[in-house]
């Protein structure tokens, strides 16, 4: 674990996602999901990347992480162009990542500790009993202590997802994405993943990305706002500067039942 | 509900226009369309009292219901609250024809599309088949990224877990093939070929294709499920951004566990094999065990053996690329796994008959 801000990498302030005119559609005659949308991330932002279901958001992170290629636009994740990187670079830049999909993705076979492990047991050379230690200690701190013998499918869906937030800080990435943390929870478990990313971000200094829809979600990380809306960008600004704006669309977002 | 013509082309509509009585409504409404000397109806709907959102939407279909009909219809006199649920209903109506961009394909263009998909999903198995095994080859010299033990679980399950299953078949079918043989070699007094018949039978053709059919149902298809389930819990796509490539850590022990025991399970099948077909025999032939054993032993040639041993080492390569392709291909949720193991052993079962018969005439033409 590092104290904030992270050694090594881009200097603070720099940008850690950088995206310009970027298009995604898929199929080549699909009308594009994303069209011509703009983001910049900085190191140490903690942003929120929101919008109505099928806005596009969840598509803008997959292609961000390198899931889905781009019609269009340029995309720099931690300064490379990550869809024009050969395998081994890719694979390198990858291990500077983080990612929580929305309903943990933790592989079903193995168990919670095995699967918090496979990151390290892969990546690096550390004996085994030290990655033991590790992942022990990185269960702690999402408070799951003793449940890394369990399989995925014993967990709760809250407990599933704090798995996977320690599976995605294995390597101890300086940018972490998350997918809908606290989508189909109960407010106290999601408040406590928000209490865990804000300290990631807060006390490591780790850049986090949070997609999401959940406005108690959006008010407590209270980062970087980037609202989408058809395929593009319609505001990117802190959470504040949205809620004092004279918006319809804003208004609605931050006050849906007297739409 | 009902429908009343009146003077005018106007046909009034009354009472409860609802799900439970559209349908009959409906009818009416076809019936005095078609006995109508109108050209041009009015709808009146002043004496509708109820209306569900099933009789609003049916509603806003009389005009090209009328149309179907050769007339012309337009709606009048709504009270203001069935006016209001009709226009809910267009707000949330599905667009235009046309607006679909298959609509206007034609026949010509639809079976040229279906085989470029073809043509795309066959380059594909391609791809994949060149690149797991590509991957497989490496592994023995680049241990990374491939999880210690793995093989060996794999291996207990295809192999040790699929041998009962696969003894049972075997033990049935050599059975069943000396019963058959007998049957007829007895008319020709020919008792004692049998053994040979069933020797080579067993060697050659009937204990590697029997062993991989049923683990292409066993094992194949449980490759493909597993795989498929993890494309559609993300399982695959996180591993990707893990920087680990799902081909070396999921499909790889697979492969290596498929061309270790499918082999080592061919071996045990023709043993089993022979062994029913030898009790089958000496039960219904009036031949003395030993002399059937013997039999058996005289015709067994090596090179029987050798080639029903490359005959499951290719079964194993097709078996394992062909689930792992269906799983990685599978789509549309736990719907589509179930269609992924289908496939995956349908294909698989075509495939090694092809295999089989590519196999038969380069060893015995």
């Amino acid at each position: 674990m590092t104290a904030a801000p992270p050694s090594g990498g881009l200097p603070p302030g720099e940008p850690v996602v950088e995206v310009r005119g970027l298009s995604v559609a898929y199929g080549e005659q699909a009308p594009p999901v994303l069209d011509g949308v703009d983001l910049t991330v900085r190191r140490g932002d903690m942003t929120c990347i929101v919008g109505g279901s099928g806005c596009g958001k969840s598509t803008l992170l997959k292609t961000v992480i390198g899931l889905v290629s781009p019609r269009a636009g340029d995309l720099g994740l931690l300064g490379e162009p990550l869809h024009e990187l050969a395998e081994p670079e890719r694979d390198a830049l990858l291990k500077r990542v983080g990612v929580m999909f929305q309903y943990g993705a933790m592989l079903g076979s193995l168990t919670v500790a095995e699967n918090v492990g496979l990151p390290l047991q892969m990546h690096t050379d550390l004996e085994p009993a030290l990655i033991d230690d590790i992942v022990d200690t990185r269960l702690g701190l999402v408070g799951l202590a003793g449940s890394g013998g369990k399989l995925p499918s014993e967990l709760s869906g809250g407990m599933r997802k704090r798995a996977a937030l320690a599976r995605a800080m294995a390597l101890e990435p300086e940018v972490l994405f998350c997918d809908e943390p606290g989508a189909g929870l109960d407010p106290v478990t999601a408040a406590g993943i928000d209490r865990l990313l804000l300290s990631l971000n807060r006390g490591q200094g780790t850049t986090v990305v949070v997609v999401t829809h959940e406005l108690l979600s959006i008010e407590r990380l209270d980062g970087q706002l980037v609202m989408l809306d058809g395929g593009r960008v319609v505001f990117d600004g802190t959470v504040r500067a949205a809620r004092e704006e004279q918006r319809d669309d804003l208004r609605r977002f931050f006050n849906p039942s007297a739409a | 509900m009902d429908v009343q013509p009146e003077a005018g082309g106007r046909l009034r509509i009354t009472g409860a226009c609802t799900v439970e009585s559209v349908a009959a409504g409906s009818r009416q409404v076809r019936l005095l369309l078609r006995d109508s000397a109108h050209a041009e109806l009015t709808a009146d709907l002043s004496g509708i009292t109820r209306l569900d959102t099933v009789g609003a939407v049916w509603l806003r279909r009389l005009p090209s219901l009328a149309s179907e009909a050769g007339r012309g219809l337009h709606l009048a006199a709504a009270p203001a609250s069935v006016q209001a649920l009709i226009d809910s209903v267009d707000a949330g109506s599905p667009p235009a024809a046309g607006a679909d961009s298959r609509d206007g394909t034609g026949f010509l263009e639809q079976v040229g599309e279906g085989a470029y998909r073809r043509f795309q999903a066959g380059l594909d198995f391609l791809y994949l088949a060149s690149d797991l095994t590509w991957a497989a080859a490496a592994t023995p010299f680049r241990r990374r990224g491939v999880r210690r033990g793995d093989f060996v679980r794999q291996s207990a399950v295809v192999g040790a877990d699929g041998l009962p299953i696969v003894a049972v078949i075997l033990f049935l079918v050599g059975g069943v093939s000396t019963l058959q043989a007998a049957a007829q070699l007895r008319r020709f007094g020919a008792n004692v070929l049998v053994a040979d018949l069933l020797s080579i039978g067993i060697t050659r053709e009937l204990g590697p294709l029997m062993t991989a059919i049923v683990i292409a149902g066993r094992s194949g298809s449980a490759f493909a499920a597993e795989i498929a389930s993890m494309k559609f819990n993300e399982e695959i796509d996180a591993l990707r951004t893990m920087a680990l490539d799902p081909l070396r850590l999921v499909a790889v022990p697979k492969m290596w566990a498929m061309l270790l025991t499918l082999p080592l399970l061919t071996i045990a099948a023709d043993f089993v094999g022979l062994l029913g077909g030898t009790v089958t025999g000496v039960l219904s032939l009036d031949i003395s065990p030993q002399a059937f054993a013997g039999r058996v032993q005289s015709a067994l040639l090596l090179k029987d053996v050798l080639t029903g041993l490359v005959k499951s080492l290719s079964f194993a390569w097709v078996i394992t690329v062909v689930s792992v392709y269906r799983g990685l291909r599978a789509g549309g949720g736990a719907a589509g796994v179930g269609a992924a193991t289908t496939s995956s052993v349908v294909s698989s079962i075509f495939a090694i008959i092809v295999l089989d018969l590519t196999w038969g005439l380069v060893f015995y033409l």
